[in-house]
């Protein structure tokens, strides 16, 4: 339980449904005031005390866990160093793979508990084969299957997501309905462990003794010159258009986009809008939240947490993966513009989650034809 | 959850948590509600005042005479917190201000945070804080004090070391305490918020000079206290008004809580011996059994479980493999209440700072719970409590290596009990 309004009415559900229900608050900070500050995110002692609040009304047990070491380690470091390494990473698939349905889960799970449930939009559903299977949620618009892409069958088999049928408006309703005084509470979104929301400014913090060398060059595109310099390459990410602050105007007059981020050398590239679009994008490191898919899969994929869908054909390469493991190739119908390393590619079949995969490159057949 | 409770459903709660707050005596809340129904602020001076401030003052007399001291000597408190920042801050203020070389004050490691946190900010005031080291029981090394003092004796405003420890129970050597500041003028004040109704506290003959009292955790009413202190100690104000209670501690005096509070005193004193042998005896039969069935439990504080050495009602029991608070939960779904005994102001958990002063790590400092006997208590609670705790500490066991104990770990945690 968070503190906000989806984990309230979720925790409310699953107790009216008969489960015997016990409300978690996560504590990913030691220092509560260290992340989050105001009460738009998950980690001031203001969200706990909401969190507490609810469970009152519901009528269930509270506690707060202390996740603070294994989320600093797993998800903060992670965060970072995909950075460092001029990757986009998404933290709150991170979170769901490595904390709220893996450290919490096993913890609950030896504690006699059966499941977790939570907040986010999404259903499951037993399929004709017996496995549980994740869909989007009704509300598209809440829809939050994407961050839950890395869930595997065992997983799945032990959560529960009771607002997946319904619409956030609705959730609010029946908040209020319920009593629940964070009914009117305003979303979180952006990173949680970001206080003010400027992610650039406090990876400058975090990565400025790690990475002595943080500045480097602005290049063109196709020509190689060099068009400005720049101050971290952390700042930049692959279809960033905002603060380039190169000097010379495009040839063309067009504004110009980040392409590519090269870690070592700190170097941008930046190029016209057409120069973002890929067809091809390829992932390691899959999640598959049932079997395998054996046979090259036609349905759709997703790029970003709230991104649209994109119609694609999905192979996976077994152990072609630089790191050893599987390799996922996706060849999109729908070509995409700014996909950077780092982010997950989801495959969905219809409104089914088939798996993830953390996207390690991309390219445009145009370009390899060329 | 998938067990069933196998305790504590359909016969109310096993209430085992009375070191943060034990019951009120019906004799105190008859005394309070009857003072309710009264109306009259005690410092009034028409008839219903008179009323209210005579309730005021056979009250202060009653709970003088409890604990040995004048009724001058008591200053009524909104509890031990605020005892322990008026005795703490006050004292040391005006002892600096007499002599502006006395910016020294000396405690230990183990003290309540009201104490700590009062004394850290008065560092982050200048002052200079030395926090002495305690054995593995958790009792203060008279030498350390002795050689801190002696260092520079005139530079020492005041000592503050508490009578009883709150989480493991040790109780301090306060004579002696008192014996080593009073060669060197300095006066000592102590934490007996854990300690009236428990073991004998007698004030004067103690020697202490200021001592925090409480009413929650004797059976009185919570939000109310008071600082026994002497006439000739001189403190200054951390409440500024309309100079109540000797001019150091403005505020409308509470009439009715004060009132329960000194039925409170004047009932645990009274039955203190007789109370500390049952509570005791409870408490040792806990012990056993509870070392019975899960044999890797050892006792944290003093082993000595005399009067002298150790709390009657506390039991603090490491459960080696096992986070205290997995532990809680357990007990608390199957109706039996304890506690981690760990600061916990946003309910984060953190390791508690008096396990780590004793010489525990991080993970052996996780590891234990807190069953503190009052009262209430009877031998039903402590069968309820046997009865269960051996599915819960096994579980609790498989749920901490669950939640990331590595086998390094234990072995640590095994090492450091």
């Amino acid at each position: 339980m968070s503190g906000g309004v989806d984990s309230a009415v979720a925790a409310a559900r699953a107790a009216e449904a008969g489960h015997d229900v016990t409300g978690i608050h996560l504590a990913l900070s030691r220092n509560p005031k260290s992340y989050r500050t105001g009460a738009r995110g998950c980690c001031t002692i203001e969200d706990a005390n909401d969190a507490r609040r609810a469970a009152d009304v519901i009528g269930i047990p509270f506690y707060v866990w202390d996740m603070s070491e294994r989320f600093h380690e797993d998800v903060v470091e992670d965060f970072i160093t995909e950075y460092a390494q001029g990757r986009t990473p998404n933290p709150c698939l991170r979170c769901n793979e490595k904390i709220k349905f893996a450290a919490v889960l096993d913890r609950a799970l030896a504690l006699g508990f059966d499941a977790v449930a939570t907040g986010h939009y999404a259903q499951l559903r037993t399929g004709d084969d017996g496995l549980i299977e994740m869909h989007r949620a009704v509300d598209m618009a809440k829809d939050q299957s994407y961050v839950l892409g890395v869930l595997t069958q065992e997983q799945l088999a032990h959560s529960l997501f009771p607002l997946g049928d319904s619409r956030k408006e609705d959730v609010r309703v029946e908040a209020e309905r319920r009593g629940l005084a964070v009914a009117k509470k305003p979303d979180s979104h952006d990173i949680c462990f970001i206080s003010d929301g400027d992610t650039g400014g406090w990876l400058q913090e975090k990565l400025g003794e790690r990475v002595p060398a943080t500045s480097g060059e602005i290049r063109d595109h196709e020509t190689g010159d060099v068009l400005g310099t720049h101050e971290g390459a952390y700042r930049y990410t692959v279809g960033q258009r905002k603060g380039l602050r190169i000097g010379t105007p495009a040839p063309d007059g067009k504004p110009r986009y980040v392409l590519d981020i090269e870690p070592v050398s700190g170097t941008v590239t930046v190029g016209p809008r057409e120069a973002l679009t890929v067809d091809q994008v390829t992932g390691s490191r899959p999640r598959w939240c049932g079997t395998v898919p054996t046979e090259p899969l036609h349905g759709t994929v997703q790029l970003r947490a709230h991104g649209e869908e994109h119609r694609a054909t999905v192979t996976v390469d077994p152990g072609q993966a630089p790191d050893g493991g599987d390799r996922v190739e996706v060849e999109l119908h729908d070509p995409a513009q700014g996909i950077a390393p780092g982010q997950a590619v989801v495959v969905y079949d219809g409104t089914r989650v088939v798996g993830s995969a953390t996207i390690i490159g991309t390219d445009r057949r145009e370009r390899r034809t060329a | 959850m998938t067990e069933p409770t196998t305790s504590g459903a359909g016969r109310g709660k096993v209430y085992l948590d009375h070191a943060a707050s034990t019951p009120m005596y019906p004799e105190a809340v008859a005394a309070m509600t009857e003072q309710l129904t009264r109306p009259g602020n005690p410092s009034s001076l028409h008839a219903s005042g008179r009323a209210a401030r005579r309730v005021v003052e056979e009250s202060r007399e009653t709970i003088a005479r409890a604990v040995n001291a004048r009724p001058g000597e008591i200053v009524f408190t909104s509890g031990g917190t605020e005892s322990d920042n008026l005795a703490v801050k006050g004292i040391y203020w005006a002892r600096r201000a007499v002599d502006p070389r006395r910016t020294r004050i000396l405690s230990t490691s183990v003290e309540h945070h009201a104490v700590l946190d009062s004394l850290q900010w008065l560092e982050e005031q200048g002052a200079d804080v030395e926090l002495l080291p305690v054995n593995r029981c958790g009792r203060l090394e008279v030498d350390a004090l002795r050689e801190a003092i002696e260092r520079d004796p005139g530079s020492v405003a005041l000592v503050s070391v508490m009578w009883a420890n709150n989480e493991v129970g040790t109780i301090q050597p306060v004579a002696e305490v008192v014996q080593v500041a009073h060669e060197h003028g300095i006066p000592v004040h102590t934490d007996a918020v854990q300690a009236v109704g428990q073991v004998e506290v007698d004030f004067a003959a103690s020697g202490v000079d200021a001592l925090t009292l409480t009413a929650h955790k004797i059976g009185g009413p919570l939000g109310v206290g008071a600082l026994v202190v002497r006439r000739e100690v001189e403190m200054v104000p951390l409440l500024h008004g309309g100079g109540q209670e000797r001019e150091v501690r403005s505020g409308t005096v509470d009439a009715p809580a004060i009132r329960g509070f000194a039925a409170a005193v004047e009932i645990s004193v009274a039955r203190q011996r007789e109370y500390a042998a049952r509570v005791a005896g409870l408490r040792d039969d806990l012990l056993r059994r509870v070392s019975a069935i899960v044999p890797d439990a050892v006792l944290n504080g003093d082993e000595n479980c005399s009067l002298t050495h150790r709390l009657p009602g506390n039991a603090h029991i490491q459960f080696p493999g096992c986070e205290g608070d997995s532990l809680l939960m357990l007990l608390d779904a199957r109706g039996i209440e304890c506690s981690t005994g760990s600061a916990c102001s946003a309910g984060v958990p953190q390791p508690s700072h008096v396990l780590l002063a004793m010489g525990n790590d991080d993970v052996a400092a996780r590891s234990a719970l807190r069953f503190s006997l009052g009262h209430t208590t009877t031998s039903a609670d402590v069968d309820a409590l046997v009865e269960v705790i051996g599915p819960v500490f096994e579980r609790a066991r498989a749920a901490g290596v669950a939640s990331g104990f590595s086998m390094a770990d234990l072995d640590a945690a095994a090492k450091a009990v």
